[in-house]
């Protein structure tokens, strides 16, 4: 088997899920009891949120554990927007983040929050002039992706940053969901950043559990209350064995994170150069600095996204149409779209995800099965 | 650079005459326990100077663990070299290329204790000056106060050099004044007044009054690792768990409020007197600072110190509370001492304590209750632990912990 598809999900790594079985099994105390057991629990909630802060220099106060990536996009969207409400209701995103960051907005809009949705050129980036003239008296957050999960295009954080220097009012959100291990950390957590969402299973951590990086001083209202756990900002009885784990996939991806940057940049131009030959491709993702390591976007023109998915599973290989959370519904996925890409090509579109573990010789595996694939459908002449 | 030993001088010690030589001795055995994760060490304490010679051992990792030791002014790393002079110029000049800028001033003080040498120590500074100014124009000579000073000892085993004097921890070595009881709570105070008693030489043991369950488990632990900030200066400190749950419940239970602080800070001052006694102590010292709480008044102190006639050390009796915390950081104290769990001091203190109690009142009281049987329980059931290095009582499952993330 060779799995491809590292965007939607990671294999849980075994040294994390043993930690995961030890912490349910040795520290199932409640980290708010007052007893040994529950100081034990909280000595280890503690500890995984310090090794978590540690690893990307900040305050172990900043980091938040939450249910996961969508749960922290929509805490720092809805926790902002009522947080300020006084003070605006004007917020600037751009029209290819996830669902999990435009779902919310949409929400608001219909509570009525205004929203400038930033367009993005045929590459898949947003320029930050863009965001300088969107800026309004009534701007209250300006979220922006840091890896768009379908074509890999590093959205221009730090210019944006740069350009919010001089709003220092201005929620700054990156949902750096597709960033962790990729060599991006400096930029996710720039000096003009003031939330960013994680989730773990992107990271070969377990499900259902992610962070929200929260800068000191950045207020924003609570979505989840209850009984005052994380600060009082999202109650609910803590997910440890959970958060243990992500604390050490965390550890885990961090460490070498350049070699592994490197592996995967690897893998990634061999296909590309592979797979650039022949005339039906047409590629999305590009081998330049601003795009991450591990998303290969293309197109097999005249056939359908799903259809390539399937004739790479008969082959034991796994990849994805252009978004796993929007493949079932087969519309064109959005990052393409937004791109001015032809519906027809973007329908075709699929995406290859890498990680660290993949390795040289499962894209030579891969290049040989697209070879196989790409002369099946050229007999049937590529009729969708 | 390579040194070969450290010089320690000595501090205050140098000065007491007929005592010196226990002093000395005193010195040699808290160095010796400070630095016995070092092998291939070799300690010569003589009358004036301490030298430890390093057989190959860092200087620095040395130097970390005689900071320290009380009873040091000051260390030198030394670099020896044969007695001849191009080995001795070839050691200054790596020397002060080691430590000096190259535009700095500097000078020469030579100290001789091998008379038969070919060079008084007059001519030892002039030739080296020279030799230095030569190989490195840039430098100056100055007299007073320069940046660099060489500092060469010319002994019969040979001529040792430095530019280095490092500041020691100061005060008289740890035991040469005897033993004493530390009254330990879990405040800021206590630990600092067992720092300062430790400079001067007093050889500490931990009297903490422990209430549970009005008081829990950490309350005990955090006691405990307060006692493992103060243990690099001794080595380790024998603590010493005192029972007072069943002291406290029968005051609150039989005496009037306004005498429920005094009267158990009588108990708790007679409990540390009768544990001195058997654990072979000279003196009790505690945190107390004028003035500062209720109990802490001078008539407070003369209701509750009533009951001994046992000298009462009071390092911090005249420190203001910025004082005591500076050095409550310093000593790396104050983080834990601020934790939030309640001591056996703060469970059943008073609403309103008398600040100007009258010891008559206070002993009359007292007579209502059964001193001695409560007394001979709480002594009947103390804990003792030996408090080392490397211990750790508060958040011990840290280690497995860390092997979990």
């Amino acid at each position: 088997m060779i799995y491809f598809d590292n965007s939607a999900t990671t294999k849980i790594d075994p040294e994390v899920l043993k930690t995961y079985n030890l912490a349910a099994n040795e520290f199932w105390g409640n980290p708010s009891s007052l007893h040994k057991l529950g100081t034990h629990a909280h000595n280890l909630l503690q500890q995984a949120r310090e090794q978590i802060a540690s690893l990307v220099h900040v305050k172990s106060s900043e980091i938040y554990f939450t249910s996961g990536g969508t749960e922290s996009d929509n805490w720092v969207i809805k926790g902002t927007a009522w947080a300020k409400r006084e003070f605006g209701k004007h917020i600037i995103t751009t029209s290819i983040e996830h669902a999990a960051v435009l779902n919310p907005i949409h929400q608001l809009e219909e509570l009525g929050y205004d929203v400038t949705y930033l367009p993005v050129d045929h590459r898949g980036f947003v320029n930050p002039e863009d965001v300088r003239k969107a800026m309004r008296k009534d701007t209250i957050l300006v979220s922006i992706m840091a890896v768009n999960n379908e074509i890999g295009s590093i959205q221009p954080l730090d210019e944006i940053g740069e350009i919010l220097e001089d709003y220092p009012n201005v929620h700054y959100h990156v949902d750096a969901v597709q960033a962790v291990g990729k060599g991006l950390e400096k930029h996710v957590f720039g000096p003009r950043v003031d939330f960013a969402s994680f989730s773990s299973h992107k990271f070969h951590g377990p499900r259902g559990v992610g962070i929200l990086y929260a800068r000191a001083g950045k207020k924003i209202e609570s979505l989840i209350d209850g009984g005052g756990q994380e600060a009082g900002l999202r109650s609910g009885t803590e997910n440890l064995p959970a958060i243990a784990a992500m604390a050490k996939a965390w550890r885990l991806e961090l460490t070498n994170e350049d070699e592994h940057v490197k592996k995967q940049q690897a893998i990634r131009a061999k296909i590309y150069n592979h797979i650039k030959n022949f005339s039906r491709v047409t590629l999305f993702s590009e081998l330049t600095p601003d795009f991450a390591p591990h998303i290969l976007c293309f197109a097999i023109n005249g056939v359908r996204g799903e259809t390539i998915v399937h004739a790479f599973e008969e082959k034991g290989i796994y990849i994805s149409t252009t978004s796993a959370c929007s493949s079932k519904n087969g519309e064109a996925a959005g990052t393409l779209k937004q791109m001015g890409v032809q519906m027809d090509i973007a329908t075709s579109a699929v995406r290859i995800s890498l990680d660290e573990n993949n390795t040289l010789a499962e894209a030579d595996a891969f290049n040989r099965a697209f070879d196989d694939i790409y002369h099946r459908f050229e007999k049937v002449s590529f009729e969708k | 650079m390579q040194y070969t030993e450290i010089m320690i001088r000595y501090g205050e010690l140098s000065t007491k005459g007929r005592n010196r030589k226990d002093f000395i001795g005193r010195l040699n055995g808290n160095v010796t326990k400070a630095l016995h994760e070092f092998n291939n060490l070799t300690i010569r304490p003589k009358h004036d100077r301490m030298h430890i010679e390093l057989n190959g051992n860092d200087a620095y990792e040395v130097i970390a663990r005689l900071k320290n030791v009380f009873g040091i002014q000051n260390f030198s790393p030394m670099v020896k070299v044969a007695k001849n002079m191009d080995d001795v110029h070839h050691a200054a000049l790596a020397l002060i290329q080691a430590t000096a800028d190259k535009n700095a001033s500097f000078k020469v003080n030579t100290r001789r204790s091998d008379h038969s040498f070919a060079l008084d120590t007059n001519e030892m500074n002039l030739d080296l000056g020279g030799y230095l100014l030569k190989r490195m124009p840039t430098l100056h000579v100055q007299m007073k106060q320069p940046d660099v000073t060489l500092y060469v000892e010319v002994r019969k085993e040979g001529i040792f050099l430095t530019t280095e004097k490092i500041p020691g921890a100061g005060g008289m070595p740890v035991g040469s004044a005897g033993k004493g009881m530390l009254m330990l709570s879990g405040g800021i105070d206590s630990p600092v007044a067992g720092y300062y008693a430790l400079k001067r030489g007093i050889d500490i043991e931990m009297v903490h009054f422990f209430s549970p369950p009005y008081t829990s488990d950490n309350a005990l632990a955090k006691a405990k690792e307060l006692t493992t900030k103060l243990v690099p200066y001794v080595g380790s400190i024998t603590f010493i768990a005192v029972p007072f749950a069943e002291i406290q419940e029968e005051i609150k239970s039989k005496l009037p409020e306004s005498y429920l602080m005094t009267i158990q800070r009588r108990f708790m001052l007679r409990l540390a007197d009768r544990i001195r006694a058997i654990r072979g102590g000279l003196a009790i010292i505690n945190g107390e600072s004028v003035g500062q709480v209720a109990s802490q008044t001078l008539e407070s102190m003369v209701a509750i110190n009533d009951v001994t006639a046992t000298p009462i050390i009071r390092p911090v009796a005249t420190m203001d509370k910025n004082e005591i915390i500076d050095v409550a950081k310093k000593i790396d104290t104050y983080d834990l001492s601020i934790l939030p769990f309640a001591d056996s001091c703060t469970v059943f203190a008073p609403k309103s304590p008398k600040t100007k109690p009258s010891l008559e009142k206070a002993r009359y009281y007292e007579q209502q209750l059964d001193v001695e049987g409560l007394i001979k329980r709480s002594l009947d059931n103390l804990q003792i632990t030996e408090v080392k290095a490397n211990d750790h009582f508060l958040n011990n499952d840290m280690e497995e912990i860390a092997s979990l993330l």
